[in-house]
C-alpha cells in the first residue's frame, strides 16, 4: 500500500504520456512460455492473491499487470488492442462499449447469470456500492447522516466545518466517477442538489478513491462522496478515523468486469485467467486471503439493483450527451 | 405365389409411394411457409423496437442557439436489451457531418418527414438491422437536416428463428410420420379386397369352378365378372368332356358284352388248339376293354358327383357289411374269407354311393392280388376320425411303386397277369378327397397290403 500512496500522488494529473502506469508488476517465472498482459484499474494489492492462485495452477504462465485509471484504460486499449490480453475495469459503461465495438472474444463454458455477464464476453466479478465516507471527527456519534438528504442538511447546517473539506470524483477525469455520477443523476434529482451544495462548499475533486481516502485519513477531508467502500475496508489503518455510510435512499452499485481481448495471441490462457477470476470471486473463499469484494446478487439487501449490463450504458458515453452532462455538472460543482 | 406370372411394379408400392411422397412434399412446404412467416413476424418485432428507439432519439434533437443538441434518452438503448445481448450501433448526422456515433454504420436514405426506413446490412462483420429517420430543423438563419440511425445485431432473432425452425421441423416430421402411418393403412385397406379374392380362389378345391359369390369393390367387379364367366365356360367344357367319356364308355361296353358272349360260344365249339388260343386272348382283350370302359364310367360318375356331393347320414359298418355280403360269392370262389371288424356303429355324413364304389374297388383289388385261401379284413372305426382299413395277406404293394399307384392308369408290376385298368385306387382316392379325407397305402410288417380310407 505504500507504493500505491506514492504513485497516486504523482499520477493524479494523469494522461501526459500513455505508457506511464500507476503501477506495473510482473508475476510468475521469467522463463514462462506465455505472458499474459493484464490491463486493469484495480489496485495490484487487491489482485495479487488471485494472480498467485492462478499461477499455481498454470506454472508455464507469467503475468504482467498494468494498473491505470478507467478512462485511461479505454484510451490505451483502443489505441493498441493487440498489446493486452485481458482488460479489467470498474467503468462498466466503457467496458460494455469496448465489447459492443467488437474488442472482445466469447468465453465458452463460463456459466454466469444473465445480469452478471454480457454477450458471454464481459464478466462481472465484484459488486461494490458507492459509499459516503465520513471523518468521525466531524460528526457526533449517532448523528452520522444516512442518506444524501441528511448529508445535504448536515453540510448546510455547519458550512464552516465543511468548506474546502468535502470531496468527490472529478467526473471529467475518472471513468468510474462519471459512471457513478450519471447513474446517480438518473436515479434522483437529489444528486444535483448535493452537487450544488458541495460546489458551494468548494468541493475538492479527485481522480481516484485511494486519494480521497488518503485525504480523509490526513484530516484534509471531512466527507467524501461516491467512494468505493471496498477500498476503505481493505485498509486496516483507517477504521478508527473513518466511517463508511451506505446511503439508504438509493445505493449505486457497480460491478468490476473483465474481458479477453479479441486481438490476443494467447486466448486459451487469457480465457482461463478470466474463468479463474470469476470462479474465485463467486465461489466460497477466504476473505482474509482474497480482499476483493465478491460478486453478490443482482439485487442487494435493500432491494436496490446493481447497475445493469445493457447497451443503455452507452448512452452517457455519447459525446453530445457527455458534453451536456459535464456542462451541467461543472456549473453545479465548480460554480 | 407369382410363379410364372409376368410381374411389373406393385400397386401397393405405387399407392404408398404416391401418398408418402405427397406427404413429404406437404411437410417440406409447411416447414418453409411457417418458417418464412415466423421469420417475418420476428423481424417485424425487432423492427418496431428499432423504430421506437430512433423516434425517441429524433424527438430529443433540439436546436439551441444555432447548435444541434441531442439529449440521448437512456431508454433509447435500454429498450434494445435482448436475451442474446445484441450489439447496438447508432449514428447521428447533421447534414453530411457526423455528430456522434459510428461513422461507418451504413445509413439508408430517409425522407425528411420523420418516416423510418429499415434495411438489413453487415456492420463490423455482423448482420445488423438498421433503422433510419431524418428531421429538418429550422433555425434563425439556416435549415439543417438531422439523420438518426440505430442498428442492432440479430443474434436474438437468429436464436428465435432457430427455435422456431426446430419446432416447425419437429411438427413437420411428426406430420410426415403420421402421414406414413395413414398411407400404409390406406394402402392396406385398398389392397385387402384383392388379397381376400386371391385367398378365396387359392383355397378352392381343384374342381370348384363355381362363380365368386362374395361382394367385391366396384373397381374389381369387371375382373371378377370375367373370372366368373371364364370359370363357367371351363366348367361347361369339363362337364361336356366327362359326359362324353361316360357316353363313350357306355357305348363301348354294350357291344363288347355281345362280342364276348359270341367269343365264349365260339370257344366251346372250336377244337383246334391255336384257334382256341386266339379266342382266349380275344376274350381277355375284351375283358380288359370292358373293365376299362366300366372303370372309366365309374370314374366319370365319381368326378361329377364329387362336385355335387349328396351327403346323408351313413353307418359305415352297415355299408361294409352290405358290400361283404355282395362280394362273398366271388371270394368263396378263391376260398378267401372276408372278415369285418368294428366296434358298434360308425355314423358319418357322406355320399353312400361314392363310398360303396371306393370300397368295392379296394376289396376287388384285395381279391385280385392275393393268393387263394387267405383272409381279407375290413376294419371300421369311428374315432379319432372315421376310417375304413382293408387288409389282406397277399404280397403287398410293390414298394418302389407305392406312391404312384393311386395315379390314373397306373398299375403295379405284380398286376401283369391280372385284368385291370389302373383306375381303382384313383377312384378310391378321389372319393376320399371329395369327403375331405385321404387314402393311404402301406405294407404291413407281417406281409400284406393295407389301404386306409380316411374320411
Ligand atoms: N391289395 C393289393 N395287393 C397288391 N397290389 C395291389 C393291391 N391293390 C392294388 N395293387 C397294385 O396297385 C395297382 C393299382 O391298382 P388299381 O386298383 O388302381 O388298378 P388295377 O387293379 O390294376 O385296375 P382296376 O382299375 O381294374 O382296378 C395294381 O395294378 C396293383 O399293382
Ligand atoms: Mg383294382
Amino acid at each position: 500500500m505504500r507504493y500505491l500512496v506514492a504513485l497516486i500522488i504523482w499520477l493524479c494529473p494523469l494522461g501526459a504520456i500513455a505508457q506511464e502506469w500507476e503501477d506495473q508488476n510482473a508475476f510468475g517465472p521469467a522463463s514462462a512460455q506465455t505472458t499474459l498482459r493484464v490491463l486493469s484499474s484495480t489496485d495490484t494489492s487487491l489482485f495479487v492473491p488471485i494472480i498467485e492462485d492462478f499461477l499455481q495452477e498454470q506454472p508455464d504462465v507469467s503475468i504482467e499487470y498494468f494498473v491505470t485509471g478507467t478512462a485511461q484504460i479505454d484510451q490505451v486499449f483502443r489505441a493498441a488492442p493487440e498489446d493486452f490480453d485481458v482488460v479489467i475495469s470498474s467503468a462498466m459503461d466503457l467496458q460494455l462499449k469496448l465489447v459492443n465495438d467488437g474488442f472482445s472474444v466469447k468465453i465458452e463454458n463460463l456459466d454466469q447469470p444473465q445480469w452478471a455477464q454480457w454477450r458471454q464476453s464481459l464478466f462481472a466479478f465484484t459488486t461494490e456500492p458507492a459509499t459516503i465516507v465520513i471523518n468521525r471527527a466531524a460528526f457526533a456519534p449517532g448523528a452520522v447522516p444516512q442518506t444524501r438528504q441528511e448529508l445535504i442538511a448536515a453540510m448546510r447546517a455547519r458550512p464552516d466545518i465543511f468548506r474546502g473539506r468535502v470531496g468527490t470524483y472529478d467526473v471529467r477525469e475518472s471513468g468510474l466517477g462519471y459512471l457513478f455520477a450519471t447513474q446517480d443523476a438518473r436515479s434522483s434529482e437529489t444528486f444535483w442538489r448535493l452537487m450544488e451544495v458541495m460546489g458551494g462548499l468548494d468541493a475538492r475533486l479527485y481522480c481516484c478513491s485511494g486519494a480521497m481516502i488518503d485525504d480523509l485519513v490526513a484530516g484534509k477531508l471531512m466527507v467524501a462522496y461516491n467512494v468505493l467502500g471496498s477500498y476503505v475496508a481493505a485498509r486496516d489503518d483507517v477504521a478508527e478515523k473513518l466511517e463508511i455510510v451506505l446511503p439508504s435512499d438509493f445505493p449505486t452499485t457497480m460491478m468490476r468486469t473483465a474481458f479477453v481481448s479479441s486481438r490476443t495471441d494467447v486466448e486459451d490462457e487469457a480465457s482461463a485467467f478470466v474463468r479463474h477470476l470469476v470462479e474465485v470471486q463467486t465461489g466460497p473463499r477466504n476473505r482474509e486471503v482474497f480482499p476483493l469484494p465478491p460478486l453478490g446478487s443482482a439485487v442487494d439487501g435493500t432491494g436496490q439493483a446493481v447497475i445493469s449490463l445493457e447497451p443503455a450504458l452507452m448512452t452517457y458515453l455519447d459525446p453530445l450527451k457527455r458534453r451536456t452532462f459535464i456542462k451541467e455538472w461543472s456549473s453545479a460543482v465548480i460554480q | 405365389m407369382d410363379d410364372g406370372v409376368n410381374v411389373t411394379g406393385s400397386l401397393r408400392a405405387r399407392l404408398a409411394l404416391t401418398l408418402i411422397g405427397s406427404a413429404a412434399a406437404i411437410a417440406v412446404l409447411l416447414f418453409f411457409v411457417v418458417r418464412t412467416y415466423s421469420a417475418q413476424i420476428a423481424q417485424s418485432g425487432q423492427d418496431s423496437i428499432l423504430e421506437a428507439s430512433v423516434t425517441s432519439i429524433l424527438d430529443a434533437v433540439t436546436l439551441r442557439e444555432g447548435d444541434v443538441e441531442v439529449d440521448l434518452p437512456y431508454v433509447a438503448f435500454s429498450m434494445l436489451s435482448t436475451d442474446a445481448d445484441d450489439r447496438v450501433f447508432y449514428a447521428l448526422w447533421q447534414d453530411e457531418t457526423l455528430l456522434s456515433g459510428y461513422e461507418l454504420l451504413p445509413v439508408a436514405d430517409a425522407p425528411d418527414g420523420g418516416e423510418i426506413v429499415l434495411v438489413s446490412a453487415i456492420f463490423d462483420g455482423a448482420p445488423v438491422r438498421v433503422a433510419t429517420a431524418a428531421r429538418i430543423l429550422v433555425g434563425a438563419n439556416d435549415r439543417m437536416r438531422v439523420t438518426v440511425s440505430v442498428a442492432q445485431t440479430q443474434d436474438a432473432l437468429a436464436g428465435t428463428l432457430n427455435r422456431i425452425s426446430r419446432n416447425v421441423g419437429l411438427i413437420g416430421a411428426g406430420f410426415f410420420i403420421l402421414s406414413v402411418l395413414v398411407a400404409s393403412w390406406a394402402t392396406n385397406t385398398t389392397i385387402r379386397p384383392m388379397e381376400r379374392l386371391t385367398n378365396s380362389i387359392t383355397r378352392r378345391g381343384p374342381k370348384d369352378l363355381t362363380p365368386v359369390a362374395r361382394p367385391v369393390p366396384l373397381e374389381m367387379a369387371p375382373l371378377v365378372a370375367s373370372l366368373n364367366s371364364f370359370m363357367a365356360r371351363l366348367d361347361t367344357s369339363l362337364k361336356q368332356s366327362e359326359d362324353f367319356i361316360a357316353e363313350a364308355a357306355h357305348r363301348v361296353r354294350t357291344p363288347l358284352a355281345t362280342v364276348r358272349s359270341h367269343a365264349e360260344a365260339t370257344l366251346q365249339r372250336v377244337e383246334r388248339e391255336d384257334n382256341r388260343q386266339a379266342l382266349r386272348s380275344m376274350v381277355r382283350a375284351i375283358d380288359e376293354s370292358s373293365r376299362a370302359a366300366g372303370q372309366l364310367l365309374d370314374h366319370a360318375m365319381i368326378t361329377f358327383r364329387a362336385d355335387h356331393l349328396e351327403t346323408h347320414e351313413v353307418d359305415l359298418v352297415e355299408l361294409v357289411e352290405d358290400l361283404v355280403t355282395r362280394l362273398t360269392p366271388v371270394a368263396e370262389m378263391k376260398d378267401i374269407a372276408l372278415t369285418v371288424v368294428s366296434e358298434g356303429e360308425a355314423r358319418v355324413e357322406a355320399d353312400a354311393i361314392l363310398l360303396q364304389n371306393a370300397l368295392r374297388n379296394l376289396v376287388e383289388n384285395a381279391l385280385k392280388y392275393v393268393p387263394e385261401e387267405s383272409e381279407i379284413t375290413l376294419e371300421v372305426s369311428a374315432t379319432p376320425r372315421p376310417r375304413i382299413e382293408v387288409r389282406d395277406e397277399g404280397p403287398g404293394f410293390p414298394p418302389d411303386q407305392m406312391q404312384d399307384l393311386a395315379a390314373r392308369f397306373s398299375r403295379g408290376e405284380n398286376a401283369k397277369d391280372t385284368i385291370g385298368s389302373g383306375l381303382g385306387l384313383t377312384i378310391a382316392k378321389d372319393v376320399a378327397m371329395a369327403h375331405g379325407g385321404e387314402l393311404t397305402l402301406t405294407n404291413m410288417p407281417e406281409g400284406g397290403a393295407c389301404v386306409t380310407l380316411l374320411l
